[in-house]
């Protein structure tokens, strides 16, 4: 086994037992990503100055007998955080030469706790998209089938961790951008619930709905991940200052006399039956370890892509309009009055889809318009998280399929904005209604794809996820298959 | 036909925070342009907003001293506007659910009082300055001012008249200052204007069209705008014109109004609730707080000073015309016991070296606890009141005690009647002339022989005195 595929619980028992050291871990990484990176594009930038820094000095600090939480621990950022010193471009033409003078408030627990900073991955531009198509930097390629995508938007993060060109990985999450390609890739990803995680230096698509969240090898990982990530910070007011569990207690507690809500509005027609099937096969399992599951409602279901493509672009045009030229990133010469120059700076700027959602979402909160739309669509996401509080009332989780179908074909849907916006179906609600939701991987499809098992619990109750999700990896009969790349 | 103005304000309030609303960047005023900026009020991409409690408590204060309804879950929206000096290109404010609504202040014009309701007030973030250079070829933005805490405080329609709006405005400025919670400077424009002003038919009930008056950055200007517009709405009516509903700007120099932008240009600002910021919630207790730390407000001060003092009501208008000023007054009359005496050199002397100097009340150098003890030494008659100026005047110059000065110069009154007899008899041999003409029927003279007695004992003797002994020995033969 080569280092650069180790877990972090691995590299924490090696690295303790002097079996290895960090800079071995880091020139493994650096090595796969010379080897496979060209093709499968998941970096937009590499950090190894600062990287061989953090190593040596979780090395040295090993020496000295400190092992912190991810003490060396190899960790690739999506390029959505602020990184102070690193280019930060948010997959945008618009940020191609931002770097920020500071770290986002993620990044600095990450830091504090040791980890080492890879570099930053590539992902759907300003975080719209569900392949990785958007990105300025060109598409990330799924390592099962490069002529797939693997999600987005946080594809490069997903893609680097199953490529292991990490150990680990954090991306950003709104709609699904951390589930689903985490589900099209064949990693763990949790995206926590909203208030869990500081989005404090997470550049912003839509507020009422991003939180960041890990995309790790195994649930352990994502344990030991969030044990870092999570927590209150004064610098973002709607963070919650509720006490974080040591979610690594929940690794082995099983789920004996759970009740696991089935909603039957997520098994709707056009699902690959390779997806139900794979569900059913979690479902078998879940009730071999004593859990009871049954048949829900979650009765709003059908609305959450209206109510969704109303309310993330409303946010993500006003999020979005700092983006003028005048202080910082892309500036087009174009231009005679003040006007111009915005309009040249942000049509040159921006993708198609990012003005497209900017467009809508401008749209949505107009005079005349907002009632009908941004008001309605608000009403809306109350009822859909009404749905979650009423069905948390007799489950302890729900389980659902993280997406449609298995990874899509590179270029498939990409002309096609409703196609694309449908394979976020499973994953929206979970945003609109803040609760925290792990996408698992639950079996292969006959083409070799991965497939994914959503889970779903209460608000701030990860530890559920992690409970459930240890569970049901440690019993499912799934072969453990590495992509040939 | 006679028309009637409708006049409602918008005043924008900078408060007096140390630090600005959602982040902890120095608002003082004059520092080296973009100096006092961070991530978070340039609108770096990531930054989140974390409201400044201060500024809520300063905007408590206000709210209760206008006597409004405050909302206590009042919640922050986006205006979305693009400009330069916006980094954001929002600004965050407050739309649904301000801070507080449903107030009023009373207001004295020409002797009476009318009650002026205000709509509401709210919270919000300054925006940058645009600086443009005079060949038009540049802009120059400075950020300092981004995220410099604001109230906005809008009226109801309820004043009639240039003059009444100008007393709204003062009313309103006094209360800020009063309550510490603002400077009040127009010209660095910690205090600024927005007028909605119409006329109407008088009799009638419906509102005509209005317009909203910009850049207006004194009390005079706001008056003068005022007359301005609505004598220009009245002849665009009576020219058979109609009124068109608009944003004007008031041009200082040329003392006219030009049209800015028409109704079909307004921003359209896409508010919608700031999803960074979570509701502002307020206690009951929070609100009794601040209600037991509110200072008495102007008009009651007033009141108070007419009733207590048994002044004037003009004298207790200027008195209280700051905090500062009506406490040193006070500590005078009380001093003294006698209010009206405090209220005559307050008035008098003191405020006429205060305007001579161009001086702060609290820069004066004489203290009340001095000038208690002048008054106090001409109520015993230590000196005459003539005297007493000298001594407050070099009490204002050296800041010395009056007591020392009066010893020092010996300026205390000369009360010995033998002392004064031989001033007078001096006198009388001085003047044989004037004497022999008094003693002719000229009694107009006596003045003359006054003066020249206080002169003899450098206007220190006892005026009555003098008047009883000259009166006894010019009639002497």
């Amino acid at each position: 086994m080569s280092l650069n595929e180790l877990t972090i619980h691995d590299m924490r028992s090696r690295l303790a037992a002097g079996e290895v050291t960090s800079v071995e871990v880091l020139e493994a990484v650096y090595d796969r990503i010379n080897v496979v990176d060209g093709t499968i594009n998941a970096y937009t930038s590499l950090m190894k100055e600062s990287a061989y820094e953090a190593a040596d000095r979780a090395d040295r600090d090993l020496k000295d007998g400190r092992l912190k939480p991810l003490s060396g621990v190899p960790v690739a950022v999506k390029d959505i955080l602020c990184t102070e010193g690193t280019r930060t471009s948010c997959g945008s033409r618009m940020l191609e030469h931002f770097i920020p003078p500071y770290d986002a408030t993620v990044i600095r627990r990450l830091k504090e706790a040791g980890a080492v900073f890879v570099g930053k991955t590539n992902m759907d531009e300003f975080a719209m998209g569900s392949s990785n198509e958007t990105s300025y930097f060109g598409v990330t390629r799924n390592p099962w089938d490069r002529d797939r995508i693997p999600g987005g938007s946080s594809g490069g993060s997903a893609a680097a961790v199953i490529a292991d060109e990490c150990i680990a990985a954090v991306g950003s999450d709104t709609g699904g951008s951390i589930r689903q390609p985490a589900a099209h890739c064949g990693v763990v990803g949790l995206k926590p619930t909203y208030g869990r995680v500081s989005r404090y230096g997470l550049i912003a698509f839509a507020s009422s709905l991003d939180q960041v969240g890990p995309l790790t090898k195994d649930v352990e990982d994502t344990a030991i991940m969030m044990n870092v990530l999570a927590g209150h910070d004064a610098a973002d007011s709607t963070s919650v200052p509720h006490p974080v569990p040591d979610y690594r207690e929940n690794l082995s507690r099983g789920i004996e006399g759970w009740t696991v809500g089935i909603p039957r509005e997520y098994f709707i027609e056009g699902i690959d039956p390779e997806i139900t099937g794979a569900i059913d096969g979690v479902v078998r399992t879940m009730e071999s370890l004593g859990a009871e599951c049954r048949e829900i409602s979650l009765p709003h279901s059908q609305y959450c892509v209206a109510a969704y493509y109303i309310i993330a672009p409303a946010e993500a045009s006003s999020n979005l309009a700092r983006y003028d030229g005048v202080r910082y990133g892309f500036r087009s010469s174009g231009g005679e009055t003040l006007l111009d120059s915005y309009k040249a700076t942000r049509s040159a700027g921006f993708g198609a889809e990012v003005k497209r959602r900017i467009m809508i979402g401008t749209y949505s909160l107009s005079a005349g318009y907002y009632d009908a739309y941004y008001k309605k669509a608000s009403q809306v996401r109350a009822l859909i998280k009404t749905d979650f509080d009423d069905a948390f009332r007799t489950c302890d989780v729900i389980l659902t399929p993280t997406t449609p179908t298995p990874a899509f074909r590179i270029g498939e849907k990409v002309d096609d904005p409703l196609q694309m916006y449908l394979t976020d179906i499973f994953t929206l609600s979970i945003n609109l209604a803040g609760v925290p939701a792990l996408s698992l991987p639950c079996g292969y499809s006959t083409a070799g794809l991965p497939l994914g098992a959503q889970l779903i619990a209460h608000h701030f109750r990860e530890d559920k996820l992690i409970q459930a999700a240890a569970a049901v990896e440690s019993r499912l009969p799934l072969e453990k298959r590495r992509p040939g790349i | 036909m006679e028309y009637e103005p409708i006049i409602g304000l918008e005043v924008h309030a900078q408060l007096l925070t140390e630090s600005k609303i959602f982040c902890g960047c120095s608002t003082r005023f004059g520092a080296a342009p973009n100096s006092n900026t961070c991530p978070v009020c340039l609108g770096m991409p990531g930054v989140l907003p974390v409201l400044n409690r201060k500024v809520v408590e300063y905007a408590i204060k206000m709210a209760l001293a206008t006597h409004c309804r405050i909302n206590r879950v009042n919640s922050f929206a986006r205006k979305n506007y693009f400009y330069p000096d916006l980094p954001k290109g929002y600004q965050i404010s407050q739309y649904a659910e301000p801070l507080a609504e449903k107030g009023h202040i009373d207001i004295e014009y020409d002797g009476t009082r009318k009650t002026i309701g205000i709509t509401r007030i709210h919270m919000e973030e300054d925006a940058g300055k645009s600086i443009h250079e005079e060949d038009g070829d540049s802009t120059y933005v400075d950020l300092n001012r981004t995220g410099v805490p604001l109230i906005e405080i809008v009226s109801e329609p309820d004043m009639r008249g240039p003059a009444e709006g100008a007393a709204y405005l003062r009313r309103l400025h006094e209360i800020l200052v009063y309550l510490e919670i603002c400077d009040g400077n127009m010209e660095e424009g910690s205090f600024r204007c927005d007028a909605n002003v119409s006329v109407r038919p008088r009799g009638t009930e419906t509102f005509g069209t209005r317009t909203e008056l910009k850049n207006m950055n004194s009390f005079r200007n706001v008056q003068l705008a005022l007359d301005y517009e609505i004598q220009r709405q009245i002849d665009c009516l009576e020219g058979g014109g109609t009124v068109i509903q608009e944003t004007r700007l008031w041009d200082a120099q040329g003392r006219v109004t030009h049209s800015m932008r028409g109704k079909e240009e307004a921003h359209d600002y896409r508010y919608f609730p700031e999803p960074d910021l979570v509701p502002v919630v307020i206690s009951p207790e929070w609100i009794d707080d601040v209600q037991r730390g509110l200072p008495e407000l102007p008009l009651e001060k007033r009141d108070r000073f007419v009733r207590e003092y048994g002044i004037p009501p003009y004298d207790a208008g200027v008195l209280t015309a700051s905090r500062a000023l009506a406490d040193y007054f006070e500590e005078v009359a009380k001093g003294t016991g006698q209010p009206k005496t405090a209220s005559n050199w307050v008035m008098g002397s003191v405020l006429a070296a205060v305007k001579e100097e161009k001086i702060e009340i609290a820069e004066i150098p004489v203290s009340s606890e001095a000038l208690a003890a002048m008054i106090a030494a001409i109520a015993d008659g230590t000196i005459s009141g003539k005297i007493a100026k000298d001594v407050f005047d070099d009490m204002w110059r050296t800041g010395k005690d009056p007591r020392v000065i009066i010893e020092e110069k010996g300026l205390a009154q000369i009360d010995d009647a033998g002392a004064v007899d031989a001033a007078v008899d001096e006198v009388l041999i001085a003047h044989p002339a004037q004497l022999a003409e008094y003693r002719a029927g000229k009694e107009k003279l006596f003045g003359f022989f006054v003066g020249q007695v206080m002169k003899r004992t450098q206007g220190k003797a006892n005026p009555q005195i003098v008047n009883d002994i000259l009166k006894k020995k010019l009639l002497k033969q």
